[in-house]
């Protein structure tokens, strides 16, 4: 059987696996809807956090990313990882307890303003739309590389099956949905790695593999990466190019970001009871680790392949490089997608692969005859053309495609119930018409889904061009404005409207001010983005982190020194730092 | 519920929360990131030891230390009381 028709039969079952939970799990009330009836069983919801968590940047990109950065890539491993940990501690059991539907409303409750529940909406719906734009690409890139269809039919294809299960099942629909997408994304991510790790190094443990002894070599697996990607003219693999402060400030963002996540969080507001956040906080991560445990050890076996293919012999000798009409095929499908380019710079019919922005490595370069890098691979091609790299059979090629589009679809139709729940709850129950009855209101959310689709997907096929440089921004945007408002609204009954409004509006037009500064989103950069004219050498990717900070202390001050919240408001965070009497569950 | 008991019960809470994070902190900013290099020294089954806090060792230590809070926040559930059913 051809890749192609195995590739249609994975793609083809899972969906209509998806498609048979929707009908199965279909939302009768708002409250099936937003929540699921709050009577997810914790395994299943952690089940469903991962899916929804792990996108089209967990599967596809990540592992890509740190085959080049290496060690500096540890960032994204403990970032979005760490958060999972102030989540489940901090907030996840308390804003269970409080026992609504969104984020927003928790804002609005605990600091009685309106204003404030706007000023959470905004930050939500920048965040969540950031993020789908990023899954529709995804899907794009799996749907033109392994279906051969192009991008729009992809794309149509793709917003298609999300409309379906997301508007007619809402939360219900989606949080089973992704019980079997994680099933299925798991299963594609481990198997090709644990066949990669036997061919390199015989053990079929990917997390103890990339340190194990490379088979017949006598060399552990790091050492000979770290050995070859130097000799190219590369930082060390393990050894990474970032400095030590922009590490700190990035991990740091990214984990409270992470736990800032409307999406994120909202999935705690599915389980029935507050032991049970607590629980499915734990089930979530080990979901979780059990993919970014096993990414490291993917991105350093796919770094080290794609150097052994495009440099089979000792580096500098004349005729240790692939010659280019001898390429394998799967170099030739990537070319295709554009993905994947050679330039013979040098003229010599073979591919030289080499650091050449590296003044040190100039004359090293020349000496061998090489007149630059000839070979440009886009990270986010690693993942998906690492079973092929390695000669793994059909079948597993045909398994990945189907992960990454079960990856990207899990999480954008998590993020397109919570921008509905926002717009239908949050905004017209909320502000416009408080009378609305469950019925308008759920039909609200569903019309609010639908245009959700539509304009997640037309940024899916016209991709802004500041996709990468938003993604910063989300959790940038997030660590800096909603985590710390959620944090101190549980922890501190002293906290007041006032402080809240001042420290998110404080924290939001610092890391956005700063980001568009250094990376102009939407106008040309105005500041050079190099680490000598960074603050504290943060950059934006980590700036999140002084946001952050700036936040608490700016919410601090401006409370201390305005009157303390009503008796009432400080009666609801007495109640809601307690377990008992959370509402009733509704059993299904 | 005793207003004495409530503040016994959050105090509770808060020390357990703390020292949950400084190990969540040790593990991932000090081993994986501050003392990195360092640690780097000692070979672990053929790992750099600060390379492999920073990309296996934290996450492991992230879910054990949500097990422990999920373990021990239950047990001072049931010891003041304030337990769910």
């Amino acid at each position: 059987m051809t890749l192609q028709t195995m590739t249609y039969i994975a793609v083809g079952l899972s969906f209509a696996l998806y498609i048979g939970i929707a009908i199965w799990s279909r939302a009768g009330s708002t409250r099936d809807f937003y929540v699921a009836g709050k009577g997810v069983h914790p395994v299943a919801n952690g089940m469903a956090t991962a899916a929804d968590w792990m996108s089209a940047a967990s599967f596809i990109s990540m592992a890509g990313l740190i085959a080049f950065l290496g060690y500096g890539g540890s960032v994204y491993l403990m970032g979005w990882t760490g958060g999972y940990v102030l989540l489940a501690l901090l907030l996840a059991p308390y804003l269970r307890k409080f026992g609504k539907f969104t984020v927003p409303e928790f804002i609005g409750e605990r600091y009685y303003s309106k204003a404030a529940t706007i000023v959470a909406v905004i930050c939500l719906i920048f965040i969540s739309f950031t993020y789908v734009a990023g899954q529709m690409r995804g899907v794009g890139i799996v749907f033109s590389r392994f279906l051969e269809v192009d991008l729009v039919t992809g794309l149509l294809i793709g917003m298609g099956i999300v409309f379906f299960y997301a508007v007619l099942g809402g939360m219900k629909g989606i949080t089973y949905t992704q019980v079997a997408q994680y099933c299925v994304l798991i299963f594609a991510y481990t198997v090709p790695a644990v066949f990669i790790s036997l061919q390199m190094t015989g053990n079929p443990i990917p997390q103890l593999a990339f340190g194990s002894e490379l088979t017949g070599e006598g060399v552990a697996l790091l050492v000979k990466l770290d050995q070859v990607v130097q000799e190219l003219g590369f930082n060390a693999y393990t050894l990474g190019n970032k400095s030590t402060i922009d590490i700190f400030a990035i991990t740091l963002a990214l984990m409270v970001g992470t736990a800032g996540l409307p999406h994120v969080i909202v999935r705690f507001f599915t389980v029935p009871k507050v032991r049970d956040a607590r629980r499915s906080a734990f089930w979530a991560l080990g979901f979780i680790a059990l993919l970014y445990t096993v990414a490291p050890a993917v991105g350093s076996m796919a770094r080290l392949n794609l150097i052994d293919t495009v440099q089979p012999g000792t580096i500098g000798a004349p005729e240790a490089n692939l010659i280019y009409e001898e390429r394998p095929q799967w170099f030739k499908t990537w070319e295709k997608t554009g993905l994947l380019s050679f330039e013979d710079k040098n003229g010599d019919g073979r591919i030289q692969y080499y650091n050449d922005a590296n003044p040190e490595f100039t004359a090293t370069a020349e000496s061998y005859g090489w007149q630059g890098n000839e070979l440009n691979v886009d990270r986010d091609i690693m993942v998906l053309a690492n079973p092929e790299i390695a000669n793994l059979p059909n079948w597993v090629i045909a398994l990945v495609a189907a992960g990454g589009i079960a990856a990207a679809l899990s999480t954008a139709a998590g993020l397109l119930l919570v921008i509905s729940a926002s717009v239908s709850h949050d905004l017209c129950k909320g502000m416009i018409a408080p009378n609305l009855s469950d019925r308008s209101e759920l039909m609200i959310g569903r019309i609010a889904a639908g245009v959700a689709v539509c304009i997640a997907g037309y940024l899916g096929a016209n991709p802004p061009g500041f996709v990468s440089q938003v993604v910063a921004f989300a959790f940038g945007l997030a660590a800096a404005s909603l985590f710390p408002v959620i944090l101190m609204g549980i922890f501190s009954k002293r906290i007041n409207r006032e402080g809240a409004i001042a420290g998110m509006v404080t924290g939001l037009v610092f890391t956005a001010g700063y980001i568009i500064y250094f990376k102009g989103v939407f106008i040309d950069p105005i500041g050079i983005n190099t680490a000598e004219h960074w603050l504290f050498g943060i950059s934006p990717e980590g700036i999140g982190a002084v946001g952050m900070a700036l936040n608490f202390i700016v919410a601090t001050v401006v409370s201390r020194i305005t009157s303390a919240p009503p008796e009432a408001v400080q009666a609801l965070v007495e109640d809601i730092r307690v377990p008992r009497g959370a509402g009733v569950a509704t059993a299904h | 519920m005793e207003e004495s008991q409530r503040k016994a019960y959050w105090q509770a809470n808060i020390r357990l929360v703390l020292v949950l994070l400084a190990v969540w902190f040790v593990v991932s900013y000090g081993f994986g990131i501050l003392f990195k290099e360092a640690l780097d020294a000692i070979d672990l089954f053929g790992f750099k030891l600060g390379f492999w806090w920073a990309q296996q060792g934290s996450i492991y230590v992230f879910l054990l230390l949500i097990a422990v809070y999920a373990w021990q926040m239950n047990r001072l559930d049931r010891q003041f009381d304030v337990h769910e059913d």
